[in-house]
Parts: structure tokens; C-alpha cells; sequence
């Protein structure tokens, strides 16, 4: 097996751009950043696969099985993972746009529940309710 | 003996359904079963004492090795008496205590029977699991008990110290048995009695159980609980915190020491911790002015005490302890019940208000003061007959010597202390108060605790009744031949033991008549002593538990997606990572590129998602991704998969599309971004996130060792699939099943963005209305 350094590079960029903006509070940014880093996760899959051949085609020129071939088998979960994503991009696009409609931003908002939670001052054990010996 | 637990909890689930019928009644129903058990152990007793304790094995959970093994011997037979006798005048005594409209009355007596059937079960319990399950029970119910007025906040917090700290002792303790069955092989108590097991781990096993029953027992520095638990009915204090429950401890102790005495830190640790339980009680108890309280305090000096004699080991220290336990269920239990008379008749029980009482209820009193000489030690009553035996048992050279004697003497001296000043508070005529006002307790009321009293008086007339008893009890020591114990007896000749019985009596009689300076003594060195407060610390440890989970709740659960999202890639990061860096290594060729036009169009990608990144409008930024997409493509195409770049142009371009719906509704600019520090970590965070990932790429293409599996798929695509494009075949035939999952994953997409997208339509058509 060799490796190919180039796709590996370019999947690195992929995935770190992506994560940077799957990091961001507008959601906008976020459904792009996921989009990077799932171009960035079906290359990982074909560059994992093997190196570059020929289509994968039955009879085609080297007589199907040669050694020059694209393993079929990663191209095929790739074209599922395309479609997949196009679906997930599709519906948190409509969830982003709902949350632009109802609340007019465009961002991810803390938990107000866990931030009130924070917030919230240690409550003291006084040390009554209790008897004190005869003074 | 099944049948009696049964028969307990039954009554237990029984008595809240006819409590609103019988009102206070209901406790006569509910006192069959201690009352039925008391007479089946009378039955059995004259077996047990021969040496032919009574068992019974019922299969629980025969796959675990799970047994119900009971078993009665002398000391359980012992137990019994005080859970069952003293339970049932104490059942008696309730229907007296409560009126008809007390609230949670049915409740009440169903906990309080079930209460009676787990400390049966206690002593009883043949098999260390099960020994625990019902201590525990014990724990609930006496939290239940406890907190039976839910609406003072006095007594919930009682009842949860309680909870606290018997049921963490509990936790401890059954690490310890766990590991003591361990050791021993079985779980079975009688069994590791016989063959007990030794060795490093053993002492360990025994120390954590001793935390348990330290802690059940209200030893110091656990002893808080117990005065607390005060807030509970009176009956529950008599019946629990007096006779019962806070026996389990010195049960356990009393069972365990016969065999485990002699390993290395228990003598120490039992004596050590049972002489500080029995000053601090004694000393506190002279300084209570509610009698209640001060029975309390007694009760945690009496139980240091019992925990001495029970834990030292010896015979003659065991029998003394037997004896002492029988003696204490029975003048302690007398002593709260008569207080509760007092409340219930007066409305309070502060010895500064009481005067006068000892002539307006004489029977009580007469009774009530015989209780307290018993607890004093004084001649002809049970109390005297065990402090003699155990002055006896470490006068002459007992475990500890002369330091452990010196101890007891002391306790013993502000016991008898705190017994007259019990007597004088309850009952004298005080010159500096008005008389109190008394109702006349009804004779049925006061029946339990005459019972009570007197039998301490009997057992100390006649100390042979007792004596088998006990006997049989210490028994379970080994004794050289030709050595015998001495039997229980009022009278053993003029011996050292008696002398300083006497001076023990004189010196409390003195403490008393000085109250006023000793009182004054004792708020000065109070002042001192308020820095160590075992109940202060319990406070301040429940505080800095609350303290210490919401600092740790405000920093874990943060509420911000870009941190959990931040912690996730990190933890990706770092495991990853560190795997790639410790375990791995790129050995095999590396090359720049499989065909240089690769180069170019990856340069193009890269340079189009880094633009998208900095991109400030979201067109910008959106047409970017799709020149990604389309370079991705390309790629596809020279990796050799037309069909996935055919797919991707597709997709790109609908994708494409439906960000250009979105976006015309959203302002064109990407909000003002945040910090510029935070982008910095987002970047660093990002840039460790794509490093580790480009090297798991190099790592994973050569980590295989196997031949593909398509080869298989090349061979077959044809004759099986009926297909020379190997993709389409793989997609819709070999792995047909994946597609059908993919094309539901659109359908259940495409029904949420339906629903979702009109539904958001709604809201600005509602606002022009």
C-alpha cells in the first residue's frame, strides 16, 4: 500500500476549516462547516480504500480483477454518504431557517437552564434547627 | 421464624388501612407481631439455652447462592427479648401516646411494624447479605420514623442526618463483610464464627465494619444523629434509639468479637472509640436541660460503655455486656417512655419547668426513679448487677488495663450524675418554680412503662433468671479448663468491684449536689471544647458537598454547544492522537500523488475552504462550498469513481439551491464574530482536530492486511449481478440493504423539513394579522 500524501493534506484542511466553523455560534456557518467535513470524510473513505485506478467496470480492459482497478466497494458507502448528507444538509438548513423565523437570529444560544444553574450562589447549611445544650 | 417476618410485614402493610377505623387502636392490632414473636422465643428459649440454637434455610435466589438462613442463639435469643419484649409494650404504650386525630397515624404504625420485623430480621440473620439488607431496612424506617412530623424543618434535617450517616457507615460496612465472606469463602455468619479467617485483608474487613457499627450505634465522632433524632415521637425514641436499633452496632460487635477480638485493630480501635463515646455522652448529658436530650446523651454514653465490654473480648467482659444490654433496653426504654408521659400530661419536658411532679404522679415517678438507680448502678437492680460484672471483668487485668477501668469509672461517675439529675429534674419540687399543671394519665397509658420498670427491679432481685442467659452468651469464648465465670449476683462478698461501685455512687451523688459550679465549669470549658462539634462538622461537610457539585455542575454542564462540541473533538484529539503518536508509524512508501492533476485540483479545494472560513457574507461563503464540492468531484473523477462525481455534481448543485432559498430570507452579512481569542482557541482547536485526522489517513491506508473485499464484488458483478458498472451493482444488489436505509434516512428528512418549513411560515402571517 502506498500513501497518498496530497489527499491527505487536503482531507486535514477539510476536516480543520470544517471544525472551525462547526465551532461558530451562527448556524448558517455551522451547516457549511459540516458540509467541509463531510467532502473532508468521503475522501477519507476513498483514500483509505486504496490509490487511484482504473473505474471499477466488470470486463472492462484488464479483464475486470486487475491490479489497476478503483476498489468499488468505499466508491459505493461514499455515493450513500453524498446522498445521506445532502439530506442532513437539507433538513438543518430548514431548522436554521425555522429558528431565523421564530427568534430572528441566526445563533446557537446557551441553555438558559444551565446558565442560571451557573449562576446561582451555593446555597448556605445554617446551623440551626437544632437544640443547643443548656447554656 | 420466616413466618414471623412475614406475619410482620404483613401487619406493616395491613395497619394504614385500618388505622382511620381504629384510631390509636390500630397499635394494639400492630402489637401481635412483636408480641407473637416474644412468646414463640419464650417457647424456643430453653432449646437455645441448651445449646441447640434454632435454624431455618429458605432458597431466595438459589443462582447467586442467595439463602434466607435465620438462626436464634443465645445472643439473638437476647435481642429478641428487647426487640420484640420491649417492642411490644412499646406498641402498647402508643395506643395510649396518640390521640384519635393525629395526622399520618396509619403510617405511622405500618413503618413502626415494619420497623420491628427488619430488626428482627437483624438479629436473626444467619448470612452476612442478608444481615445487611435488613440493617438497612432498619436505616429507612428509622428515617421514616424520624421524620414522621414532615413539616418541622427540625425534624427533616434530623431524619436526613440520620439517613446520612447510618446509611454511609452502612455502604462502609458492607465493603467489609463483602470482603470478610470473601476471605472466609462463605457468607454464612455462623459459619465464619467457627472457622474465622486471617490475615491482612481480614483486619482491613473488620475495620470497615467497624465504621458501620460505629456509626449505627452513634459512636463518636458519628454521634450527632442520635440526640438529633430526639425530634422523633417518644415512643420512636424509646423504641429505636434506646432498646432497639442503636443496638445493632454493639449486636454486630458483640457477635464478630468472639472470633475477631484478637486480630490487631480491633481491641484498640473499640476500646479507644467506646471509652470517648462513653465521657463525651456522659459529660453532654449533664449539660441537657430538655429530658429528652439528656436521655439522649445517656443513651450515647451507655452505648460507648456497651461497646467496651462488648468488643474487649474477653468472657467475663461479654458476660458484664449481656447483661448490661438487657439492663439498658429495659431502664432506658422506662425512662423515655415515662418522659413521654410527662410531655403528654404537662406539654413540656424542660427541667426548668418542671416542679413539683413527683407528687401529682406518684406511680411514675416511683417507677421512673427505679429506672434511673438502675442506670445509676445502684443495689438491688439489673443496672448495678452488669456494672459490677464489668468493673469485675477489668479490674483484674482485662484488656487495657488500669487506662480502661479509669475510663469507665469516670463514665460511670456522670452516669450516675446524669441519673439524679434525670430524677430531680423530672420529679423534685423546685423552689424557684410554680408547680406544673398535670393531667392524670389514663392506667393503660402508664401500664407499659410500670411493666418496664419493675422487671428491672425483679431481674435484679433475682439476677438467676438473667444469668442462663448471659451465660450461654459468653459461652461462645473459649474458657481454659477448670476455669469457670462467675454467675450474676447481687451479692459477691466485700470485693474491690463493690468499693468502687461505692465510691462510683458517691462520687455522682457529689457532682450533682455541686451542679451549680460543675455547670459553670462546663460552660467555661464548652466555650473551648465548641471547636471540635462532630455536628458542626456534619453541617460544614454537607455544605462543601453542595458547594463542590455546583462548581462542578457550572463547569461541566456549561450550556454552550461550542464547548461540549469543543470537548468532544478535543477528547478526539488527545485519544487519537496520542494512539497515533505512541502506537503507530508510516512505514510503507509514501508518494506526493497518484496522478499530478490531483495536486492542482486539491490546492483549488483547500484554497476555496479556507476562503470559506474567512468569508464575511453568506453568499460568499455558500458559493465557495460549492466550488469545494465541485473540486471534490473532480477528484472523485481522477480517483477513478465517475459515478460518486456524477452524484456530487448532482447534490452540489441542489445543495446549492436550497442555500440560496434559505440565505434570501437571512441578512447577507454573518454576524459580528466573537472575541478574538476565542477564534484563536476555535482555531487551535480546529487545526489539531485536521492534523490528527491527515495522519489517521496515512496511518489507516496502510494498515491493512487483508485482501478487499470487492474482489469478490469484480468477480460476481456480472453472472450474479447482471451488471458490468460494479458501483451500481454493489449499490443496488450486494448492498441493497444500505441503500434502502439511506433512502429512508431521505424520506424521514424530507418529512421533517415538510413539517418544518410551513410551520415556521406561520409566525409572521399570526404578527401581520
Amino acid at each position: 500500500m502506498t500513501g497518498n500524501l496530497t489527499l491527505a493534506l487536503l482531507i486535514g484542511v477539510l476536516y480543520g476549516v470544517g471544525t472551525y466553523l462547526l465551532l461558530q455560534r451562527t448556524l448558517t456557518r455551522v451547516v457549511i462547516g459540516l458540509g467541509l467535513m463531510s467532502h473532508g470524510a468521503n475522501l477519507l473513505l476513498l483514500a483509505a480504500g486504496g490509490s487511484a485506478g482504473a473505474v471499477p467496470f466488470a470486463g472492462s480492459t484488464d479483464g475486470g480483477a486487475g491490479a489497476g482497478t478503483a476498489d468499488p466497494l468505499p466508491q459505493a458507502m461514499v455515493l450513500t454518504a453524498i446522498v445521506i448528507t445532502f439530506g442532513v444538509t437539507a433538513f438543518l438548513l430548514a431548522l436554521a431557517f425555522r429558528s431565523w423565523l421564530l427568534t430572528g437570529e441566526d445563533a446557537v444560544q446557551d441553555d438558559v437552564e444551565d446558565r442560571r444553574i451557573a449562576a446561582l450562589e451555593p446555597e448556605e447549611h445554617p446551623h440551626a434547627a437544632r437544640p443547643e445544650d443548656e447554656a | 421464624m420466616l413466618a414471623l417476618l412475614a406475619l410482620h410485614l404483613g401487619l406493616a402493610l395491613a395497619v394504614p388501612f385500618a388505622a382511620p377505623r381504629l384510631g390509636p387502636r390500630v397499635f394494639l392490632l400492630a402489637a401481635a407481631a412483636p408480641a407473637a414473636t416474644a412468646g414463640w422465643a419464650a417457647t424456643r428459649a430453653g432449646d437455645v439455652l441448651d445449646g441447640r440454637p434454632v435454624t431455618s434455610s429458605t432458597a431466595w435466589v438459589p443462582g447467586l447462592g442467595l439463602t434466607l438462613d435465620l438462626r436464634l442463639d443465645p445472643l439473638g435469643l437476647l435481642m429478641v427479648t428487647l426487640v420484640s419484649g420491649v417492642g411490644t409494650l412499646v406498641f402498647l404504650y402508643c395506643a395510649g401516646y396518640f390521640s384519635a386525630g393525629q395526622r399520618g397515624l396509619g403510617r405511622f404504625a405500618g413503618v413502626l411494624t415494619g420497623f420491628s420485623g427488619a430488626m428482627l430480621g437483624l438479629v436473626l440473620a444467619d448470612d452476612l447479605l442478608l444481615l445487611y439488607v435488613f440493617w438497612e431496612l432498619t436505616s429507612v424506617t428509622s428515617w421514616l420514623l424520624i421524620g414522621f412530623d414532615d413539616e418541622s424543618p427540625q425534624s427533616r434535617r434530623a431524619a436526613q442526618q440520620a439517613l446520612l450517616v447510618t446509611t454511609l457507615g452502612g455502604l462502609v460496612m458492607l465493603l467489609g463483610l463483602l470482603l470478610l465472606a470473601q476471605e472466609a469463602g462463605t457468607a454464612s455468619l455462623s459459619g465464619i464464627l467457627a472457622d474465622p479467617p486471617r490475615g491482612p485483608t481480614v483486619a482491613i474487613a473488620l475495620v470497615l465494619v467497624l465504621v458501620g457499627a460505629f456509626t449505627k450505634s452513634a459512636q463518636v465522632p458519628f454521634h450527632p444523629w442520635l440526640p438529633a433524632a430526639m425530634a422523633a415521637p417518644t415512643p420512636v425514641s424509646a423504641y429505636l434509639h434506646a432498646a432497639a436499633m442503636v443496638k445493632a452496632g454493639v449486636y454486630l460487635v458483640a457477635r464478630l468479637a468472639p472470633a475477631f477480638a484478637v486480630v490487631a485493630p480491633w481491641r484498640p480501635l473499640v476500646l479507644t472509640v467506646g471509652l470517648a463515646t462513653m465521657l463525651v455522652g456522659g459529660w453532654r448529658a449533664l449539660r441537657q436541660s430538655d429530658l429528652k436530650r439528656l436521655l439522649a446523651f445517656g443513651t450515647v454514653s451507655q452505648l460507648g460503655f456497651l461497646m467496651v465490654l462488648l468488643g474487649a473480648g474477653t468472657p467475663e467482659a461479654a458476660l458484664a455486656g449481656a447483661t448490661l444490654l438487657l439492663a439498658h433496653g429495659l431502664f432506658k426504654s422506662t425512662l423515655f417512655l415515662a418522659v413521654g408521659v410527662i410531655d403528654h400530661e404537662t406539654g413540656t419536658r424542660d427541667l426548668r419547668e418542671l416542679s413539683g411532679l413527683g407528687r401529682r404522679l406518684p406511680v411514675l415517678a416511683a417507677v421512673a426513679t427505679l429506672a434511673a438507680l438502675s442506670m445509676a448502678g445502684v443495689p438491688p437492680l439489673l443496672g448495678f448487677v452488669a456494672k459490677e460484672a464489668a468493673y469485675e471483668a477489668f479490674l483484674h487485668g482485662g484488656p487495657g488495663g488500669a487506662v480502661v477501668f479509669a475510663g469507665l469509672f469516670l463514665g460511670s461517675v456522670l452516669t450516675a450524675a446524669y441519673s439524679a439529675r434525670f430524677v430531680w429534674g423530672a420529679f423534685a419540687s423546685k423552689p424557684s418554680c410554680v408547680a406544673t399543671p398535670a393531667h392524670t394519665p389514663s392506667p393503660g397509658f402508664v401500664a407499659p412503662v410500670v411493666v418496664l420498670g419493675a422487671s428491672g427491679l425483679v431481674l435484679g432481685l433475682l439476677p438467676g433468671l438473667a444469668d442462663p442467659l448471659v451465660q450461654a452468651y459468653a459461652a461462645s469464648y473459649p474458657l481454659e479448663a477448670g476455669r469457670e465465670l462467675e454467675h450474676l449476683a447481687l451479692w459477691h462478698g466485700l470485693t474491690a468491684a463493690l468499693g468502687w461501685s461505692a465510691l462510683t455512687l458517691a462520687a455522682g451523688a457529689g457532682l450533682f449536689l455541686l451542679r451549680e459550679p460543675v455547670r459553670r465549669g462546663q460552660r467555661g470549658a464548652s466555650r473551648v471544647l465548641s471547636a471540635v462539634d462532630a455536628d458542626r462538622a456534619y453541617d460544614l461537610s454537607l455544605s462543601w458537598l453542595d458547594r463542590a457539585a455546583q462548581r462542578s455542575t457550572a463547569v461541566v454542564q456549561s450550556g454552550s454547544l461550542p464547548v461540549y462540541l469543543g470537548t468532544v473533538l478535543l477528547t478526539l484529539v488527545v485519544l487519537t492522537g496520542g494512539a497515533l503518536v505512541g502506537g503507530t508509524s508510516i512505514s510503507g512508501d509514501l508518494q506526493l500523488w497518484d496522478r499530478p492533476l490531483q495536486a492542482v485540483v486539491a490546492v483549488v479545494v483547500a484554497a476555496a475552504a479556507v476562503a470559506t472560513a474567512r468569508a464575511h457574507r453568506r453568499f460568499t461563503a455558500v458559493l465557495l462550498v460549492g466550488a469545494v464540492g465541485y473540486g471534490v468531484a473532480v477528484l472523485f473523477v481522477l480517483q477513478g469513481g465517475p459515478d460518486l462525481a456524477l452524484t456530487q455534481f448532482l447534490v452540489e448543485t441542489l445543495t446549492l439551491v436550497l442555500f440560496v432559498f434559505v440565505l434570501r430570507r437571512l441578512p447577507s452579512s454573518f454576524p459580528r464574530s466573537t472575541p478574538r481569542r476565542s477564534q484563536l482557541v476555535r482555531a487551535g482547536v480546529a487545526t489539531a482536530v485536521g492534523a490528527v485526522v491527515a495522519a489517521g489517513v496515512l496511518v489507516a491506508g496502510q494498515a491493512r492486511t487483508a485482501p478487499p473485499a470487492s474482489q469478490d464484488y469484480l468477480d460476481r458483478a456480472l453472472p450474479e449481478g447482471g451488471g458490468s458498472n460494479v458501483v451500481n451493482v454493489v449499490l443496488v444488489d450486494f448492498r441493497g440493504f444500505d441503500t434502502l436505509g439511506e433512502i429512508t434516512v431521505l424520506v424521514v428528512a424530507a418529512l421533517g423539513i415538510a413539517t418544518l418549513v410551513p410551520a415556521g411560515r406561520r409566525r409572521p402571517q399570526e404578527q401581520s394579522r
